[in-house]
Parts: structure tokens; C-alpha cells; sequence
């Protein structure tokens, strides 16, 4: 009988990464809960043998982090989980607010069939198991911006569970090697995001604003398969790009749409694992990755000066660059989970369990998102390696930075060039003068076709490589010229006069007879310069292999 | 069904005196079920003070003051009243998900069709600030903090 109680009185969701502890440390947080302790013994026994990446320390002792993360994705609707008010991300007050989001008195929940279907599409494209029942359950809140004092989320059975995220990382001495990792992932689950407070410490007040609250969410929880901040940023970039191709959530970290919450923890290998710390507020990629990596150097630091770690929730204040305390979470809070009395479970089907005589809107089937899943990064960027023989780490910078991916394919389309010019020309050249102009791909003064028109003349050995370095710069001042009249008016066009190239060889090695006699006693230098000096004389118009040609056949 | 019953009346209601029975460890002895009526009679037996560890838990939890010796008494018979549950054998019965577990979710389409009623609603509110409910400072919850 005890059991089924504990399943859900207990410490809720947070065991499911409260496991990061080690068992004896854990006991000390939650007294009740022998049945979840079974569970988290067998786990954390073998999650140790997946966590033995040691990172040297001075002084001899080496330490392992271990990273668990808490993903939440504000679901692209138009309007709430349980209501029909708008979902809007900048809106005046209180105006995207029904009665039920207000929690008036008699309004019942009534569940939007959008944010399933987005539950379950970004469940199968996570590898989960989608469980064909689920359940909503209460869980109580504390602050005046969800006026219920409950959240509806599913901590007993939730929507999707066990799937898992591959993502890459660079390697070896120089980084240049592209490995995959797997992130295990616990459970995907549909929950209410709260409304929004104002704290007006002068007035002693706090202003509320309701609009955010009951907006789906998709909380997903990562095993802490992860241990450091790259590793945790790199996940979450891609799981961003995965729900951007999804279209299930805008996932804009700057409009609080994917927000991430970490749980950190430090051991020595072979030793149990370490008191996990909870850290908050990571609203941008770079500080999670910032906040991750101190969080573990201050808990060695803490550790191998003698002192311990509590297990506390922590944020990070980026303009200190640290993690603090926060002040408010003394103690465990107790979330009362209890069943969300007002909703009936919620069935899925699939093709071979539909049922007859059912309204097709009232029924939602897994095979049927499935075969409308689109496809996914991991797949673009196999396609791209495979199509243009492209590098894997290329492939990764192509999908990573917003809208590049979508130019490097409008150029392929126009131009006649080789894909590997146009990988190199949009990866090294391009995204090298928008970064250092700070500007974002859809703000390129250079288009597509532009850069396709230069490349074209390129391949067509029209114009040299310095050439078009000086047309590409050019076109970024953004003139509204076309590559080839950039070419013509400046007379950047290679000399394929052989004739007068050949004068000017001929020239050239008439002024310079020391260098010529060099290169006759077979100095290899010697003819390199004598290509340099042509290559001058003709304004860097001539093309080297040419000239290098006539060089030889001049001097023999 | 009976049992199921009970045992879904004792989910519902009883979170918070879970937490606190397993502390406070209560003794209860079960009498033989009365064959007429089958309600088990339950004797509470030495439930102990309650110590103020426990009060002041229950009362950051609850929001709820229990600082007097008369809630204190209420309090002891509330638990006693709660615990006449314990005596119910739910051995062997699957517990209910809910009381509508046999009937079909809604599915609503995404459609807006509410919202766009702040001066409604505002009037609830016992103090305004321009369009925003005002709110007694209180607990402040960092993490939902908007800039």
C-alpha cells in the first residue's frame, strides 16, 4: 500500500534528476521513498560507468562533473494548453487572458490538440516511446503569476519517455574532428508555463501579468549523460535546431521560449556521485555553457578546500560571470503533486488501434505524425556530406548559424561552380565578413545570387582567386553591381592574351638576369619570384600556373 | 468499488497528512470489521505531541497559522479523523486514475477564441497598476522574474 502512495507524494519530478546524488546523500534530502530509492541505487550504479571522463587537476586529484538538464519549450499555438487565449510573446497586459487562465471559479480546462500533436512529434523525433496513456496531475505553485496555485503538468505518466539525442563535438589536439554523443532522454511532458511577475521592491508590490500563463509548455528531462558546459550548449543547439525543424517551438532563448535549467554535480571516478546543485536563469546558450563550467570549478574548489556542497538551487548572474544562491528555496519545497481531477486520461492511438465511429478531430494518431515528421538536422547534414562531399564539421556550421544553411543552397542552385568552392566561399569568406561586421546571415549585403554570379566567373577562370577577393569586397559594399561589371569596370579579368603575357614574361626576365640565373641552376625560389613579379605587372590578372608555364618554356 | 473509493477520497485529500504521518508515526489499531455494516472501527492511540518542527513545516506548506493550542487540538483530531483510512485493506485493488478515467479527452482546435478581456477581469482585482494585477510582495520567485 505504501508504494502507489510514495509514487506520488514523493519529491515529484525532482527525483527524476535527483538522482544525480548519491544515494546516501539523497536519503539525507527525502526520508520517504524506498521504492524510488530502489530505482535510483540501480541507476546511478550504472550510470557511473558511463561518467569516468576524468579531468586532471593540479595537486593530483581528478575529478568528474556530471551534467543533467531540465529543457522547457514554450509550444508554437496559437492559442493556450487549456484555453483559447492567444499566445503572443509581446502583448499589453492581461490581454491574452481568459477566464480559466485567470482561475476563476468554475472554468474548467479543455485541452488543445495542437500542443499534443506537437508533444508527440517532438517525442518521435527524440526516439522516445510514446506512451498511448498519459495522465495530468496538480502540482502546486507558490507565486501570485499562476492564481491557481497549481500548474497542470504530467509527473505520473507522462507523454513521451526513454529517448535519446545524438549531437556532435569536436575532438582531438586541434579540435578538427567531429565525434557523436548520445544524451539519454527521461521523459517529454506537457505542462502550463506560468504568467509573468514584476517585483517593485520601492512600493512593496508585485505587478502581474497573466498573458504567459497556461501557454503549453514541453518540459524535457535529459539523463545527466553530460559533463561539461560545451557539451550541455551543444545539446541544447541541437535540440533547438531539431524543435525549429519540428516547428513544435519557436525555441528563442532571447523571447524565453527554450529556457534550461542544470543540475551539476562533481565526484572522483569510481567514487559515488557528487551533491547535485540546481542552477537557473541560463537564458542564452553561452551563459549555460558560462554558468555549467563555474559551477563545476566552484565545486571542486569548495571540495578540495574542505568543504561540502548543499544541495541548492543556484542562478547565474552574467554580469558577475558567477553562480549565486538563491535565497527564497530554503528547504525542499513539497509540490503536493496530486491527479488533476478535472481531465481524464489522455489516449493516443496508432493505425492498428484506431477506433471506429470516433470524430477524427478527437482522435490523434502516432503513425500518422510520424509519417509527417519533416526531416530532421541530423539528417540535413548527412545529406549535405553525402550530396556535395562536404566535411562533417562543415555541415554543422552550415545548419548552426540561422539562414546560412538556406543560402548556401540558393547559391548552389545558380551557379555552375564546384560545391566545394561554394562550401569554402560561404563558410570561410562570407561568414568571416559577417561576423566581423556582427551582422546575421538575412542581413548579408551580399545575396545569393551575387555571390553565385562571382563564383561563376571564378570557375569559368575568368578572374583569379585575389580577383574575386577584391569583387567580393566589392559586392559587400553592396553597390547594387553585379559581379561581372565589377570585373569590367575595374579590369579584374584574367589576361588570356598569351601573346602579351608572353611580352611580359619576356620582359621581366630581361630585368631581372640575376633571378633568371638562379633559376636555370635550378633554385626553386627563384622562379616563384619571377611568377610574383609577372604576376605584378599585370595587376594580378594572370593566372600563376600560366605564367609559370611560359616562364619554363622561355628560359629552356 | 468501496475500497476504491476511499482509497481515491484518501489521494486526493491527504497529501500534506502523508508526509507528516510517516513522522509522527502513528500507532493505529484496527478492531474487527462489524460483519454488518463493514466499516472498520479505528482507535487512535497515542499520536504523541506534535512537535513545533512539524507545526512550523505544516504551517510553511499550508499557509496556514496553527500558533494556538485550540488549532493545535484541531489539528490532532483532523490527523486521528484521516487516519480511520489507514484501517481500509486496499490490498490487491488497482488504484483509480481519476473518477473520469473511463471517459474520452476533449480535443479543442487551435483556434483563439477568448482573451482580450483585461478590464473584466482587472475588476476582481483588489488593486490595479496601470493593466497588471497588483500583488502583495511575498514569496518571490527568481526564475520567473520578468525583466
Amino acid at each position: 500500500m505504501a508504494a502507489p502512495i510514495l509514487r506520488w507524494v514523493g519529491p515529484g519530478k525532482r527525483w527524476a534528476l535527483a538522482w544525480v546524488d548519491s544515494s546516501s546523500s539523497h536519503r539525507r534530502v527525502s526520508p520517504n521513498g524506498s521504492a524510488s530509492h530502489r530505482m535510483r541505487e540501480q541507476r546511478s550504479v550504472a550510470q557511473q560507468s558511463l561518467h569516468t571522463a576524468p579531468k586532471p587537476r593540479k595537486g593530483g586529484h581528478k575529478w568528474a562533473a556530471v551534467v543533467g538538464l531540465e529543457v522547457h519549450a514554450q509550444i508554437s499555438s496559437n492559442s493556450k494548453l487549456f484555453s483559447g487565449s492567444q499566445v503572443s510573446f509581446a502583448a499589453p497586459p492581461n490581454s491574452l487572458v481568459s477566464f480559466f487562465d485567470a482561475s476563476l471559479p468554475g472554468t474548467l480546462p479543455v485541452l488543445n490538440r495542437r500542443c499534443v500533436e506537437a508533444a508527440v512529434m517532438t517525442g518521435l523525433a527524440l526516439n522516445c516511446h510514446i506512451n498511448k496513456k498519459s495522465l495530468f496531475d496538480r502540482k502546486h505553485y507558490f507565486y501570485a503569476d499562476l492564481p491557481a496555485g497549481y500548474q497542470i503538468t504530467q509527473q505520473r505518466l507522462p507523454i513521451a519517455v526513454r529517448g535519446s539525442l545524438t549531437y556532435g563535438v569536436f575532438v582531438g589536439n586541434k579540435r578538427s574532428h567531429m565525434a557523436t554523443k548520445t544524451v539519454r532522454i527521461k521523459q517529454i511532458q506537457l505542462e502550463q508555463d506560468s504568467g509573468k511577475s514584476l517585483h517593485d521592491d520601492l512600493r512593496s508590490q508585485t505587478l502581474i501579468d497573466l498573458n504567459r500563463a497556461g501557454v503549453g509548455l514541453l518540459e524535457m528531462v535529459l539523463e545527466p549523460d553530460l559533463s561539461c558546459g560545451e557539451e550541455a550548449a551543444t545539446v541544447v543547439r541541437e535540440l533547438q535546431l531539431i524543435l525549429q525543424a519540428l516547428g513544435t517551438s519557436k525555441a528563442n532563448m532571447a523571447e524565453g521560449q527554450l529556457r534550461v535549467d542544470a543540475n551539476i554535480s562533481v565526484h572522483q571516478p569510481g567514487e559515488p556521485l557528487g551533491i547535485r546543485t540546481e542552477v537557473k536563469n541560463l537564458n542564452s546558450i553561452r551563459f549555460l555553457a558560462r554558468a555549467i563550467d563555474h559551477e563545476i570549478q566552484r565545486q571542486i574548489s569548495e571540495l578540495e578546500s574542505g568543504g561540502v556542497i548543499l544541495n541548492e538551487t543556484r542562478s547565474f548572474d552574467h554580469r558577475l560571470g558567477c553562480t549565486v544562491p538563491m535565497r527564497d528555496k530554503e528547504g525542499k519545497q513539497d509540490y503536493r503533486f496530486m491527479p488533476e481531477p478535472n481531465l481524464p486520461p489522455l489516449v493516443l492511438y496508432d493505425t492498428a488501434s484506431l477506433p471506429v465511429g470516433v470524430e477524427p478531430q478527437q482522435v490523434i494518431n502516432i503513425d500518422q505524425i510520424r509519417d509527417t515528421l519533416p526531416e530532421l538536422p541530423r539528417v540535413t547534414r548527412e545529406r549535405l556530406v553525402r550530396e556535395y562531399g562536404m566535411l562533417p564539421e562543415h555541415s554543422f556550421t552550415l545548419l548552426n548559424e540561422v539562414g546560412l544553411l538556406q543560402f548556401f543552397q540558393s547559391v548552389m542552385k545558380e551557379t555552375r561552380a564546384e560545391p566545394k568552392k561554394v562550401t569554402s566561399w560561404v563558410l570561410n569568406v562570407l561568414l568571416g565578413y559577417l561576423k566581423q561586421h556582427n551582422l546575421a546571415v538575412n542581413e548579408s549585403p551580399i545575396t545569393p545570387s551575387a555571390l553565385a554570379g562571382l563564383l561563376d566567373l571564378l570557375d569559368s577562370k575568368a578572374i583569379s582567386s585575389s580577383a574575386a577577393k577584391e569583387v567580393f569586397e566589392e559586392l559587400w559594399k553592396g553597390k547594387a553591381k553585379t559581379a561581372a561589371q565589377i570585373v569590367s569596370e575595374k579590369q579584374l579579368e584574367l589576361m588570356q592574351d598569351q601573346e602579351a603575357l608572353e611580352h611580359l614574361c619576356q620582359a621581366t626576365m630581361e630585368g631581372h638576369p640575376q633571378v633568371v640565373t638562379d633559376m636555370k641552376t635550378g633554385n626553386p625560389k627563384a622562379i616563384n619570384k619571377l611568377i610574383g613579379l609577372v604576376r605584378k605587372a599585370t595587376l594580378n590578372r594572370a593566372d600563376p600556373a600560366v605564367i609559370k608555364n611560359i616562364l619554363e618554356r622561355l628560359s629552356a | 468499488m468501496w475500497a476504491r473509493a476511499v482509497w481515491l477520497a484518501f489521494r486526493s485529500g491527504l497529501g500534506g497528512c502523508q508526509a507528516f504521518s510517516t513522522k509522527a508515526n502513528f500507532q493505529v489499531k484496527v478492531e474487527q470489521t462489524s460483519p454488518v455494516t463493514h466499516a472498520p472501527r479505528v482507535i487512535p492511540q497515542g499520536s504523541g505531541p506534535i512537535t513545533v518542527e512539524v507545526i512550523e513545516h505544516l504551517e510553511r506548506l499550508a499557509l496556514v497559522d496553527f500558533g494556538s493550542r485550540e488549532a493545535v487540538a484541531r489539528l490532532e483530531k483532523a490527523i486521528a479523523f484521516a487516519d480511520r483510512l489507514r484501517a481500509v485493506d486496499t490490498d490487491g485493488v488497482e488504484p483509480m486514475e481519476s473518477v473520469l478515467e473511463d471517459r474520452c479527452l476533449y480535443l479543442r482546435s487551435d483556434k483563439v477564441a477568448e482573451g482580450n478581456c483585461a478590464e473584466e477581469l482587472l475588476q476582481n482585482s483588489h488593486q490595479v497598476v496601470e493593466e497588471y494585477f497588483v500583488a502583495p510582495p511575498g514569496i518571490k520567485n527568481p526564475s520567473n522574474t520578468a525583466e
